[in-house]
């Protein structure tokens, strides 16, 4: 590889939710308002508790009507058997890209980030979402059913605002748009507020006292005077941060960043925050628990990559829980665009951990709540999605086998209560290129349709 | 560093260089095997002037019992023994031989494997932390470098070794130049066994390769800056151009040696190298993901009578799995890696078993430092993929594409890379199936040496670097 360029890491983004979160759903509700009731598997609610044995799903007008042991199958319900096989909700990408990047490093299909761009908070990803970019395909493929949608950042240390989306088969992805605002306040947010934390600080604060100033006359803000730093559409994207309204998504992973961030709430503290990447966070747990701020962390970080890292650990997730932090799994600049579908081999690894001695790991309900009810928590809709308890959006996937095993892959998925299909480009492929020799045509002209699946 | 610790550094190696010639039982940090290049022979034909100072440490004969073993060849024991003695494996069975006062473990519900082979790391030349002060992975200063060398960038304390140990079962890893240039330089292989210098960890007799690479990094590289090559065809016609030269140069030291009148010709570090592939004694390790670009690889290959070992990437392979299998070309791939470029658009998660399946040599390769600690992870993906699409490999069968393909592939697997007696005890205990998510190493034997072990924190090393820092020798 070429280090910098093979490099299938891109920046973060962040996000949170306020505001109405139907924007997508509502057109697959009509088209399959059939009942569904999944019998015989063993159904794992993604809540944090152990799997059930022979548990039941029920999903019904788009939303999980039920779930668990001793479930009744409604008269008329379409009956699958998932005897043998594993039943959870849809994995919740904690921290992604998806919907913004077709191929990272071809520009013109990359819109994470706006370098050149005179805007930063107001930024938006909603327009720059599209529902037919591969990667959520694939990331469907494999169970992935709903994603925190982050921007990255470009001239300022505001990326702007996230959302959170389904992977469904349609054009309607926004789960909850505008769903929170993402600031980078390490060494990159260092780097872009001028040359060091110092300034990405004073940065951060007199941006949010500038929303403070227009929330209050929005009239009277005045954009060209000489202290301003923000356009007036960013200063007014800030005010629902600044007014709690808004969650405010910020990367740090060095203890002390993490510390710096925690203490905007003293100046701030409507702030609603929320912690990503956060390797050092084990340092600082108890601080973290106290402020009561979830973690959306990288689950397998264990080198000191760069000088924020140097305490790195996999136990860093494990450790955070056992202090009491609201944590769970995202993979900010970790493939963040399109890898989303390692989500669950992460979590897997985490259970690992309790078998090391000395490690802190987590326990197997625990890690699948890491990768659905736990960052749809964090984003505050855990009322919405990232669970199989009643009334939570259809999000439905049928496992081979244990979903955070490595040889198990899903069979069959539900986004808001829609069977969505699992062929992909990679599929297609796969199916073309099953015997590499041409027969009596060129490959060109081989477009069977995937065997399975 | 200060000036004065620069001064000081200086003339400690240079001591250490000093102390030539006194190769065998006390250990040297420096090159114990060097010698003054005075005479003539050395002049024109020393192979080996970085010699392996790798020694191996002291081990207790070890008898794993009732274990599940997977030889890494293909072949597999359930409720088996294994026994290693004087670095070696001695013998591997239902049952074996136990010598008196051998340490025995019980290998009750765990597995044993050879130690995984990276075939692709850059770890120590792309060390952690990733500053540009240790960037030292790509001389791309021209297309063209094989006179470099990786091994003189590597830096033994980049912690990333520790991590492939201990999370990986990682023993032997082949660290590459990196593919910004069409011929990158030598790679070396070494033992991961931590060292004062890179010599003590280089694998002894472990022959070098030669890193090529196709598409579109050196195309990138070379084009933004307006020079050649920025197309492919570029890539191509400087490649050819670099090799014409090589076999002018080969001619003219075969005619010199074989007749030996007059003054040697000049030697160029560049054509020395390419000399050492055209005389079939390093083999080229080739970045290339398309299908295509393997192919005319191939071509060019056959054109200036040199060998391919391996494609690395070759995220295309499942395309061409005949032509590679005709070929006896390795691919040294990853899982799930896919679309982060343009020419890893077409990656599918079957590649692995295809390649298998087509009867080519497939390998599972890292080119991460956090991938190299979950290869196991990576074969254990691509097998299941394989099964689902309908390819069955058993699971001992998928442990060769981490043990012995990537061995030949380096050329090191008459000493490693398989439970066989008389190799290296290069072995891993697995604390269960290695195939599992919920699998990690439980201990780690280098040449029979127990050099991590998950029970014990005094086997869990810690560089220099992360001596005094946050989080030492913390579980990592």
């Amino acid at each position: 590889m070429i280090r910098r360029a093979d490099r299938r890491r891109s920046p973060l983004f962040a996000m949170l939710g306020i505001g109405c979160a139907f924007v997508g759903a509502f057109t697959g509700y009509a088209a399959n308002a059939q009942t569904v009731a999944i019998t015989g598997g063993t159904v794992a609610l993604g809540d944090g508790s152990a799997p059930i044995p022979n548990g039941t799903v029920v999903i019904q007008n788009g939303r999980v009507r039920a779930a668990g042991a001793g479930v009744a199958v409604p008269a008329g319900a379409e009956r699958i058997d998932a005897t043998g096989k594993w039943v959870s909700p849809g994995i919740v990408a904690g921290f992604s890209r998806l919907g913004l990047v077709e191929v990272d490093a071809v520009d013109e299909t990359n819109d994470v980030a706006a370098r050149t761009s005179p805007f930063s908070a107001a930024l938006d990803v909603v327009p720059a979402l599209n529902p037919r970019v591969s990667a959520i395909a694939i990331s469907r493929n494999r169970g992935v059913t709903r994603a925190v949608v982050s921007p990255g950042i470009g001239a300022a240390i505001f990326a702007g605002q996230g959302a959170v989306i389904d992977m469904g088969d349609d054009m309607n992805a926004v789960t909850r748009p505008r769903a929170f605002q993402f600031v980078e306040l390490g060494e990159a947010g260092a780097r872009r507020a001028g040359g060091s934390r110092a300034a990405s600080h004073l940065y951060i604060r007199t941006a949010l006292k500038a929303a403070q100033s227009f929330q209050r006359d929005p009239g009277g803000y005045d954009a060209d005077s000489r202290d301003a730093v923000l356009p007036r559409t960013d200063a007014e994207a800030l005010v629902p941060v600044v007014t709690g309204r808004q969650p405010l998504v910020i990367h740090a992973e060095r203890g002390a960043d993490i510390l710096q961030a925690l203490a905007l709430k003293t100046e701030f503290p409507q702030l609603k925050l929320v912690l990503v990447g956060a390797t050092e966070g084990w340092t600082v747990a108890r601080q973290i628990a106290a402020a009561g701020v979830p973690v959306i962390a990288s689950a397998l970080v264990d080198l000191p990559a760069a000088f924020e890292t140097l305490s790195a650990t996999q136990s860093n997730i494990g450790r955070m829980k056992a202090a009491g932090v609201q944590v769970s799994i995202g993979m900010i600049n970790d493939n963040d665009t399109r890898q989303a579908r390692q989500s669950a081999q992460y979590a897997g690894n985490l259970v690992a951990l309790t078998k090391v001695p000395g490690a802190t790991g987590l326990q197997w309900g625990e890690a699948l709540a890491a990768i659905t009810s736990g960052p749809a928590e964090a984003m505050g809709l855990g009322d919405e999605i990232g669970s199989l308890r009643p009334g939570r959006r259809g999000d439905v996937v049928i496992w081979s086998g244990d979903p955070l095993e490595l040889s198990s892959a899903p069979e069959r998925v539900w986004i808001d209560g829609v069977a969505q299909p699992l062929e992909t480009r990679q599929t297609r492929l796969r199916d073309r290129y099953a015997t590499p020799t041409e027969t009596a045509l060129p490959k060109a002209y081989d477009r069977s349709p995937s065997t399975t699946r | 560093m200060t000036k004065q610790g620069l001064l000081a550094g200086g003339a400690m190696l240079l001591a250490l260089a000093g102390c030539a010639s006194t190769a065998g039982a006390e250990e040297s940090a420096s090159s114990a095997g060097s010698r003054p290049a005075t005479t003539r022979e050395d002049r024109i034909a020393n192979r080996d002037p970085y010699p392996s100072t790798y020694r191996a440490y002291p081990s207790v004969a070890t008898v794993v019992t009732n274990v599940t073993i997977f030889d890494g060849e293909g072949g597999r024991i359930d409720g088996g023994q294994i026994l290693m003695a004087d670095g070696k494996i001695v013998a591997v069975g239902q049952t074996v031989e136990q010598p008196a006062g051998a340490t025995v473990i019980d290998g009750t519900g765990k597995w044993v494997t050879p130690g995984i082979i990276d075939v692709h790391s850059h770890l120590g030349d792309y060390p952690s932390p990733g500053v540009d002060a240790l960037s030292d992975g790509n001389e791309a200063t021209d297309p063209a470098t094989p006179e470099v060398w990786a091994e003189h960038s590597v830096w033994p304390q980049d912690p990333g070794f520790t991590r492939a140990l201990a999370n990986g079962g990682v023993t032997t890893l082949q660290i590459l130049p990196g593919s910004a240039n069409l011929t990158g330089g030598r790679s070396v292989t070494v033992k991961n066994v931590p060292g004062r210098t890179m010599q003590q960890m280089k694998f002894p007799g472990a022959p070098y390769g030669l890193k090529m690479a196709c598409g579109e990094n050196p195309k990138r590289v070379y084009g933004e800056r307006n020079r050649a090559p920025s197309t492919r065809m570029g890539n191509i016609a400087v490649n050819r151009q670099m090799w014409m030269r090589a076999q002018e140069y080969d001619r003219r030291w075969d005619a010199w040696e074989e007749n030996g009148r007059g003054n040697a010709p000049n030697r160029e570090a560049d054509m020395d190298t390419l000399r050492e592939v055209l005389d079939g004694r390093i083999q080229i390790h080739n970045h290339c993901y398309r299908a295509d670009e393997m192919a005319i690889v191939i071509d060019m290959a056959k054109e200036f009578g040199y060998t391919v070992s391996t494609f690395h990437h070759a995220v295309e392979s499942y395309k061409i799995a005949d032509l590679l299998r005709e070929n006896e070309i390795c691919s040294a791939m990853w899982s799930d890696w896919w679309g982060f470029k343009m020419e890893s658009y077409d990656a599918i998660n079957e590649n692995i078993p295809l390649v298998h399946n087509a009867g080519a040599c497939a390998i599972v390769h890292s080119d991460d430092p956090d991938g190299i600690q979950r290869l196991n992870q990576e074969a254990a993906k691509a097998l299941a993929d394989g099964r689902r699409m309908g390819i069955q490999i058993a699971d001992e069968v998928a442990w060769t594409w981490l043990a012995i393909n990537p061995a030949r592939a380096i050329g090191v697997d008459e000493w490693t890379g398989s439970l066989k007696a008389g190799k290296m005890a290069d072995v891993v205990l697995w604390n269960g199936n290695p195939l599992s998510v919920y699998t990690r190493p439980e201990k780690v034997w280098i040449d029979g040496a127990l050099m991590f072990d998950a029970n014990d924190p005094a086997r869990r090393p810690v560089t220099d670097f992360e001596l005094g820092q946050p989080g030492e020798g913390d579980v990592k």
